[in-house]
């Protein structure tokens, strides 16, 4: 979304012209504001569950962490309606082009939580394994990484409100698409 | 039946056990292992079954292994009658074509567990229905769970 910060003022322009630098910025801003306010309170999280992490992924929805009290919700089965895909578990080869598909089908906004050292980097399965992907941001680019094997409910639910308050210091100005020259290797 | 009762039966079955290559050990299990060769696998199984006195009528895991030499497979059967275990082991030097006699004849449950061994090791079962790969993808090159398979792009070798 860009904005035209220097716009051409004609000749024979009778009135003042005041730039468009602070006046926009405060409606801009505050409209971040809002707007950050909205998607960091409301992130819906894809079901994406492939080993035990998904048991601490549940766990962390359950009554005792309730993840639904920081705005996380409800957790969809469609990734049309969601805004966030926590990786919980192993990514093979054989899974990697759905996951990759799965986040092509997301709507912007969207976020990457890895949960586990299976999604960070392959976690045991690093060695002498033919078959698993050494971390999923191999196949799409992730925003915050939660260490464990698995993490406990308190460690993913720290995770989730460290990708809150990177929402929050987004700007519509300068946003980037993480995706955008993902597949380049920038 | 005791695995030592078992043991004295299976023994009355085949003349000359040691000739024939039927091993028992004990060693480091609490089942009784028999290996058996090859030829004689498919006879063996069918006679663990249908003996009223063993019945193994249920094969619950069938597993390929590579010892390294030899590539081989190991048959877990358990009997719902008697309840005791026993487990059969059969093997073979011959890394380019390993073939078995395929017990689906017997144990139905055989056709998937043995899909898989052929997907993971390359070991063949002759009679079998359907032998094709199962899990990895149809133009998958190698048998990946053999000791000497080589992948430089997806392994980190340590």
């Amino acid at each position: 979304m860009g904005i035209n910060t220097a716009p051409e003022i004609p000749a024979d322009f009778p009135g003042k012209v005041i730039p468009a630098g602070n006046g926009a910025n405060v409606v801009i801003t505050s409209l971040d504001q809002i707007i950050n306010w909205g998607r960091s309170n409301s992130l819906w999280s894809l079901y994406f569950g492939t080993s035990c992490c998904a048991i601490e992924m549940m766990q962390t929805g359950a009554a005792r962490h309730d993840y639904s009290r920081f705005g996380f919700e409800v957790a969809r089965p469609s990734p049309r309606q969601a805004d966030l895909i926590i990786i919980a578990g192993t990514i093979v080869n054989k899974m990697a082009p759905v996951l990759r598909r799965l986040y092509d089908q997301m709507a912007e906004p969207k976020y990457v939580i890895a949960m586990g050292a299976c999604a960070i980097s392959g976690g045991p399965f690093y060695y002498n394994t033919y078959s698993v992907v050494k971390g999923a941001d191999h196949v799409i680019p992730v925003d915050v990484y939660v260490p464990g094997c698995p993490p406990r409910p308190e460690a993913l639910l720290e995770g989730m409100l460290m990708l809150q308050a990177k929402i929050r210091t987004e700007s519509m100005k300068n946003k980037v698409f993480p995706i955008d020259g993902f597949d380049e290797g920038l | 039946m005791t695995n030592e009762a078992l043991q004295n039966l299976i023994s009355t079955w085949i003349s000359d056990p040691e000739t024939n290559g039927l091993e028992f050990t004990e060693e480091k299990s609490q089942f009784l292992n028999i290996t058996v060769q090859p030829e004689h696998l498919h006879q063996l199984m069918t006679q663990l079954k249908n003996n009223s006195e063993t019945s193994f009528d249920y094969l619950f895991c069938l597993s390929g292994v590579d010892w390294g030499k030899e590539l081989g497979v190991v048959y877990h059967l358990e009997s719902t009658v008697h309840r005791h275990i026993i487990v059969v082991k059969v093997k073979t030097e011959d890394r380019e074509n390993p073939t078995f006699d395929s017990v689906y004849d017997i144990w139905a449950t055989a056709e998937f567990h043995e899909r898989e061994v052929f997907d993971f090791f390359g070991i063949k079962f002759k009679n079998h229905p359907n032998l094709k790969r199962l899990f990895l993808t149809e133009d998958w090159d190698g048998f990946p769970l053999r000791k000497d398979y080589v992948d430089e792009i997806n392994m980190v070798i340590k």
